[in-house]
Parts: structure tokens; sequence; C-alpha cells
């Protein structure tokens, strides 16, 4: 599902006084030299005009605001990037888009990060604000960027024709060369010509049979930067007088800070002031090390823990086990659930429990702030700019556009720096304010901070009664979804939450693609003040585990082979069983897997793509490897496929790591993992073979960042039960513990 | 003040002598291409090496370099990104967010010295990186394709 609805979007945008037609309309509007440079941007509507006008009043703002596409003299061609480089690529596919319509030699591509701006680089999927989730970073470039790369040709073209004296339609552009006849000549010889001409109206874009770039493995842009030391992520950054500040935060969530004794803190050499903040007592000092040695030489901290959470999750789950078994809200109703599941032949029942989940990105959470002559610049890798900007803006008295926001490389993020709170970046906002904006601050968490600091993915549990009827279809399905909504209180929840259902609670369980006519979900959403967050993949993390583990019970209660059986169940679904019959030819479905091994599958569609996902185990001596995952994906068309495929491997470990270790539990509500010791990440040796399969396809692309990431846990699950008659349902699975 | 050598050049160091060297090098040198990833050696993303060692430098206390010990980073691995194993890694476009992989490159080329032709046995256990991408098979096949000199 869509995090928000197209009709959605169109309210808060109404809501916002913001020009959707024009915006959606893609006229073009030129925005003049910069520079000598050809800027080209999409215009925006009547709002973007003013704000420009406004921009070149003022003599300090920046030469181009809303452009996506400077050619330069020099014959760089730089796509600014409106979303944030996590890992998933999009410094190398955004510049493919643009540069297939331009028709631009790849070697003279390069990207910069885009300045926060809501108006002018908006998430067309779900804006109005400036974001990067919900896999939506190609899927709402897409038109955009390759219109600004063709009205860029357009203007190219004409600038050649007319120094050359030729018709425009005379000309061919190859590999960044403009030829007419005898004329040849390069982008950055007509930059600054073209640049005068107005921004065609409309503009051709090509058939996808005549792209040359798209669909290609062209390197990625950012491979030498991350290989040499070079890539710049917020937690490499340097200002003059900087501090750095760590915060001692409460042990149990929801409790704030009473009393400190900071004396020995500040004998710590190096710390400079300990502040109180409202996430707990920051420390600052001249480098990272001594700030750390300070905050443990914090003495005689005392908490107020009235609203704090001292629940531990074996309570919260006794919990929610009880509310399993009463009704919830519906979030699906479809036939008559319970009447079918009255007339089954035969009735399965199954519960799974899934665990807090920890993003533990590489790079922890960090970022910079610093005071300006007219307002603040935050450096930070983070998703949501413009919410950060403005509840940054919010904290210091300033107005939204007071506040910069530098874009870094971030260092894997997993939904963790799209935080709707902003929460790092207000925490740095708030020790700024407390000394008074004396030096620039940078926050920095460690792991331990990362671990224990909360906005995990929400603890879930399951509850399913699904039927087959004598000839083995299903007769009914009722499944009771018990979680945190971490939508409520957000600026989001009047999009994400109908009748009081959280979609992103139920997401690929309530909307399943399976043809189950007697079909009932209800959800639960207890309030624990524990805060969570979407993790890669978001409800999918869960929905997908139990419904394609449930399907496979199903299959095997019936007598049927599970690609058989959900083939079936797909007969109107051509594009789900297309995926599924390709997965089976490349995994060699029907072969047996013989005495030790065991194979099982999954099918999935998550953020418009589906994925389809073959796994293979073998068990030794009781114990259980996961040799290879085979997988198929329908993504739309394939921008870059190795960067697909990368992002195919990288969910799968991602999802292996949740199936096989990651869980975060509490006692009296603290947390008890701290670091990578014991909130354990995949590692080379536990990471299987993985093969990527993409369909071809004509359509415009869809997500890839994180569909790879469902599918991985059910297909174990369902390997495991082929090979040894035991079902694992809950996770993670421990199979450290775990004898075949 | 003491000395340390790094990447072929002195520094003169002022810091607390329990100041690990992952934080020298970062904060008083400016060689921010060495990560902080868990500050207990666990996820490798701190790799440098010493006299030829790779060595997590977040729990390695300044006090315990020698001024004559020689220290290279990812900055000082070759002039220009052309070591062998950096080739590997542009040529299967190895990196994701890439902050795990100055470490894992450097964990890499000093297993290449010592092991120049490591298993996938090898591998699996000498390069215990923590990578959250996921880009370990492309780690592998980089490590394999590093060791067969088919990198160019």
């Amino acid at each position: 599902m869509h995090l928000i609805t197209p009709d959605q979007y169109r309210q808060m945008l109404a809501g916002m006084g913001a020009p959707l037609a024009a915006s959606r309309r893609h006229f073009l509007k030129g925005l003049g030299a910069a520079g000598g440079a050809l800027v080209i941007g999409l215009n925006l509507g009547p709002r973007l005009a003013l704000a420009e006008e406004a921009a070149a009043a003022a003599p300090a703002a920046p030469p181009m605001p809303n452009a996506f596409v400077r050619i330069a003299p020099d014959n760089t061609v730089t796509v600014l990037i409106k979303h944030v480089d996590m890992g998933q690529g999009v410094t190398t596919g955004l510049p493919t888009i643009v540069a297939e319509e331009l028709d631009a030699d790849w070697s003279q591509m390069r990207t910069a990060f885009a300045p926060a701006d809501a108006k002018l680089y908006n998430n067309l999927a779900f804006g109005p604000v400036q974001g990067t989730g919900g896999s939506t970073s190609v899927a709402n470039s897409w038109d955009q960027l390759r219109r600004a790369g063709a009205a860029a040709r357009a203007m190219l073209v004409e600038a050649a024709a007319k120094q050359w004296g030729v018709a425009p339609d005379s000309i061919t552009v190859s590999k960044g060369v403009l030829t007419s006849g005898s004329h040849s000549g390069t982008f950055g010889a007509f930059a600054e010509a073209a640049a005068k001409l107005p921004v065609p109206a409309e503009v051709e874009l090509k058939e996808p049979k005549d792209f040359t770039l798209i669909g290609t493995k062209l390197p990625r842009l950012d491979s030498t930067v991350k290989t040499d030391g070079t890539a710049t992520y917020a937690l490499d950054m340097r200002r003059p007088g900087m501090l750095t500040a760590v915060i001692r935060r409460p042990d149990r969530f929801g409790a704030t800070v009473n009393s400190f004794d900071a004396a020995a803190a500040k004998k710590v050499p190096g710390v400079v002031e300990v502040v109180a903040v409202p996430s707990g007592i920051a420390v600052l000092a001249t480098n990272t090390w001594a700030a750390i040695q300070g905050r443990e030489a914090l003495a005689g901290l005392e908490w107020d823990e009235a609203k704090a959470e001292k629940r531990g999750t074996a309570e919260l789950f006794d919990e929610y086990r009880k509310l399993a078994a009463s009704p919830g809200l519906p979030a699906a109703r479809r036939g008559d659930a319970a009447k079918g599941l009255a007339g089954a032949a035969k009735t399965i029942e199954a519960e799974f429990s899934f665990p807090y989940l920890a993003h533990a990105p590489m790079e922890p959470l960090n970022c910079v702030i610093e005071k300006t002559a007219d307002g603040a610049t935050i450096w930070t890798g983070s998703q949501f700019q413009t919410i950060e900007q403005a509840i940054t803006a919010g904290i210091l008295g300033l107005r939204p556009e007071q506040v910069k926001i530098e874009s870094l490389y971030a260092g894997g993020s997993f939904g963790r720096r799209a935080n709707t709170a902003a929460d790092y970046v207000a925490e740095a906002a708030t020790i700024l304010k407390a000394i008074d904006g004396r030096a620039p601050v940078h926050l920095v968490w460690t792991r331990e901070d990362d671990i224990k600091g909360g906005y995990y993915r929400p603890m879930f549990y399951h509850k399913v009664r699904a039927g087959l009827t004598a000839d083995g279809k299903i007769a009914g399905w009722e499944q009771q979804i018990v979680g945190q909504s971490f939508m409520a209180g957000t600026p989001f929840e009047a999009f994400a939450i109908k009748e009081g259902v959280d979609g992103t609670s139920v997401e690929g369980a309530s909307d399943t693609n399976y043809d189950i006519g007697n079909f009932a979900v209800d959800l639960h959403s207890p309030k624990v003040a524990v805060p969570t967050l979407w993790w890669r993949s978001v409800g999918h993390t869960h929905t997908a585990h139990v419904v394609e583990v449930m399907i496979d019970e199903l299959a095997r209660a019936a007598g049927r082979d599970p690609v058989e059986f959900r083939l079936e169940l797909l007969k109107d679904k051509p594009r789900h069983a297309a995926v599924l019959k390709l997965l089976a030819e490349k995994a060699s479905w029907g072969a047996k897997a013989g005495p030790g091994k065991g194979r099982g599958v999954a099918l999935h569609e998550s953020f418009n793509t589906v994925v389809g996902s073959v796994i293979d185990i073998s068990v030794v001596d009781g114990k259980i490897k996961v040799e290879r995952v085979v997988c198929a994906v329908d993504c739309g068309i394939a921008i870059n496929p190795d960067v697909i495929a990368a992002q195919i491997e990288g969910g799968v470990g991602f999802g292996l790591g949740a199936a096989l270790h990651d869980e975060i539990t509490l006692e009296d509500g603290v947390v008890e993992q701290a670091n990578f010791d014991t909130y354990v990440p995949l590692r080379m040796s536990e990471m299987p073979k993985v093969e990527v399969h993409i369909l071809p396809s004509a359509n415009a692309p869809t997500g890839i960042g994180e569909p790879g990431v469902p599918g991985v846990a059910p297909a174990l699950s369902n390997a495991i039960f082929d090979a040894t008659g035991q079902r694992l349902r809950s996770l993670p699975f421990r199979l450290e513990d775990f004898k075949a | 003040m003491v000395q340390l050598t790094v990447n072929g050049q002195t520094h003169d160091i002022e810091a607390e002598p329990d100041m690990p060297l992952l934080w020298v090098l970062r904060e008083q040198i400016g060689l921010t291409g060495t990560k902080f990833g868990c500050g207990i050696a666990l996820c490798g993303a701190c790799t440098v090496h010493i006299d030829g060692v790779a060595t997590r430098s977040c729990v390695m206390p300044l006090s315990a370099i020698g001024a004559e010990q020689k220290i290279v980073t990812i900055e000082g691995l070759s002039p220009d990104g052309s070591h062998p194993v950096q080739k590997a890694w542009l040529a299967l476009d190895v990196p994701q967010c890439g902050y795990c992989q100055t470490g894992m490159i450097m964990a890499v080329a000093s297993l290449l010295e010592t092991n120049p032709t490591p298993s996938d046995d090898d591998i699996d256990a000498e390069i215990t990186n923590i990578c959250r991408c996921g880009t370990y098979n492309r780690v592998r096949a980089a490590i394999h394709m590093a060791a067969d000199g088919k990198a160019g």
C-alpha cells in the first residue's frame, strides 16, 4: 500500500494552499542562466514563482532554486538529488533517468544533494514534505526527471541549431555530443547559450525501446568516494569551535530527569558544559571521547518515572495475546469468514510473535547544528529534511526557511532517519539553544544509545485461524493483529489511520493478493511508551511472514505443492503469477531437495513491487545452514539492474538477520541489549548465495529498497519445515538453539 | 605530547593517553575515513593497519602505540584509490551506504598480505566486519577478484 494515497496527498496539498493542478501538469518554466550554466527545473506553480522572486530579490539566496539539472561550461552535468542516499543508490539511479533523456555520456554525470525545500523538492508520493521513504525515490522522480532531462536536451539542441544555422531536427545527440553534418559540439560548449533560451512548454520523452542507459549496468557514481575514505557523512563534519555532545538518557522510556550532579563530569579534561535537555543530560566536550567519558562521570542521577514504561516484553506479549482473543477493529472484511471456517473440513490455528527491532545503521545517529547570522545550518543525512527544518525552526524560534539543511551521505538508515519527531536533530537543536548558540554542536549517539534508544519496529502478535474445504480450497481466514501504531500522534495520522486502523500495521495482510473469499483481519493498537517507527519494509516485516507461512501450511494440509497452490490463488493476478513462475523456473522448484536439504517459497508485494523468494537450506548434524536464496522481482522498468540486485541481496541479508537473531527485549521496562554483542547482526559467515532475476517490464519503476526483506523469514520457515517437519513461526528463529 | 606515524607522516598529538586511536585519527589528525561504529571492537568500521596488522582502533589507547609504529589508514592505503582491493571494490560496486567499507577494505588488504589466496572459510573466519546493508556477497567476490589479480 501507499503510505498516503494520491487522494490524501491532494487533500494535504489543498490544506497547505499549494497549487496542485499546476504541479501535476509538468509545465516547464525557464529559470534563466545561473553562472553561465543551464539550469532546468519544473514549475510547481504560482506559489513557487513567488518563492523564486523572493529568492532572486535576496542577494544571499542561492541563484538557482527549483532546479534538477545543471549543465556547466566544463561539460559536467550535475543532477540535484532531492532524496537522501543511505545506500539504496539514488545518486546513481536518479542521474541515470536524467542522462537517458538528455543523451548524456555517463562519465560527465555528477550529483549534488538538493537543499531542503518542500516546494521545490517535494516527494510526489507522500509530500508536501521533502522526504525519502516508502521505497519511493525513483518512482516519484521518474516522470519529473525524465522531463527535466528532455527539456535540457531540447534547449541544447536549439542553442546549437542557432549557432550552426541548421534546423533543430537535423541535430542528433549521443553520449553528450551534438552533431549535425560537419558540425559537432559538447554540452558544455552550448551550456551558456542554452541557459538563455525559454524552457520548452512540452517535451517529447523516449520510448522505452530506445533507452540506451536505463536497463544497463552503469557503474555507481558514489563507489569511488566510498572506497577511498572521502565520502562525507554527518559524523565526519568538523566546524570551527565545534563541541561534541552526548546525552545521558533515562533507562526507561517516558522517564524524565529530576536531578543530577555534573561536578565529576566537568572535571573530565575536554568537557566544557553539562546541560539538561528534554531527553536527558547533555555533556559537551571538545572531542567525542571526552564527551563519552564525561557522561560516564555523571553522578546522582534521579529520574521521574511516573510516566515511564515499566512493563517487560513477556508481560506485553501476555497482554497482546489476551487482546487477540477479543474482536479488534476491522481492517478487512470479505465474505463470511466465521461461516466459512464453521464449514471447513480442516482448520489450522497458529500464533506468531515478533520482537521490537532496532535499525542499527552502521553510522550511529548524529548531526551538526550551527547558529548562523540569519538562522541555523544543520549537516545531516536525514530522510525527512523539511520536517527536520520545521521542527528545528520551532525549537529555535526561527522560520523554517531560516534553517538550512546540508544533506550528506547517510551511513545506513533502514527507516531510522525518517522520524516525524526528528528526534536526534531536535535534540541537537535543544542543546544549541541551551548553550545560546555559543558553539556549533555535534550531537553523537553511541552504539549503546542507538540500541537502547527506541524508535523500534513495534512488537507484533498475530493469531490466525484458517480452514480448507474438503476439496482443498481456502474455506475461511480470520486474523487478529496486535501491535503499536507509530502513525498515531504524528502529522501523518489523519492520512494513515482510517477508522482507527493504522494501515502500516496491516499492510500486506489486509490487502493480500491471494483470492480468499471468506476473509477477516482485525487490528488492536495497544499503547506502550516505547517509541516505535517504520523499519525497512514497515508492516510487511511481519504481515508477509504470517501470510506466507499460513499459505504454506494450508498448501501442505491440502496435499498441494506450495507453488501450485499459490498460483491457483493468484489466477486473477497475472503480474504476481509471472513472478512466481519465473522464480519456480530459475530455482528449479520441481526438483526434490534431497536428504538433509529443504526448500521454501514466499511471494509478496510491497511498495508496488512483487518479489518471490526460494530459500534452500541444508541440515548437518542437526544444524541448519541457509545455502542459497533465489529471488524474482518485478519492479517495473529496471533503471540499473545491478543496483536493483544489490538492494535485493542486501534486503535478503537484512531480513535474514531479523529471522535468525535480531531482538530487542525489555525487563521491567529496561532494554536488555546494548551493542552488537547482544543485538547480533548477520555476518559474512551466515550470508547465503543470492541470485536475483528481474522480470522485463515496460511499466513505470516501483520500489526496490525495501521489497527484498519481507519474503526471507517465511521462505526460511517453509524451508525448515520442508527439511525437518518442524514449524518455526515466531521470530527470531534462534537456530543456534534449534535441533533438527 | 606524543608522536604518531600515520600514513608516513609524523604527527605531534596532544590528547589524553586513554583516548582510543580512532578518535585521535578522526578528531586530532582529521583522517575521517576511519569510522566509529560500535566502540567495542565488534564491527570493524574503525579498522586500520598498525605495522601491517589489521587493528580495531576504537579500543587501542593512544598510550599503547609507539612513535616508531607505522599506522596506515584508508587515506594512506594507496595514493589514488588504486590498491588492488579498492579496484576490486570499484569493479563490483561493492558499497551501498559505504560507511563500513573503509574498515572492510583495510581488513581485507591486511588479510591478503598474510593469505594471498584465502578460501571462503578463511574469509568467513577473518573478515568479521559488520555491514548492515548486506554487501557480504560482493565483499567476498571482490576479495577473490583482488586475490586473483583480476581487478585491473
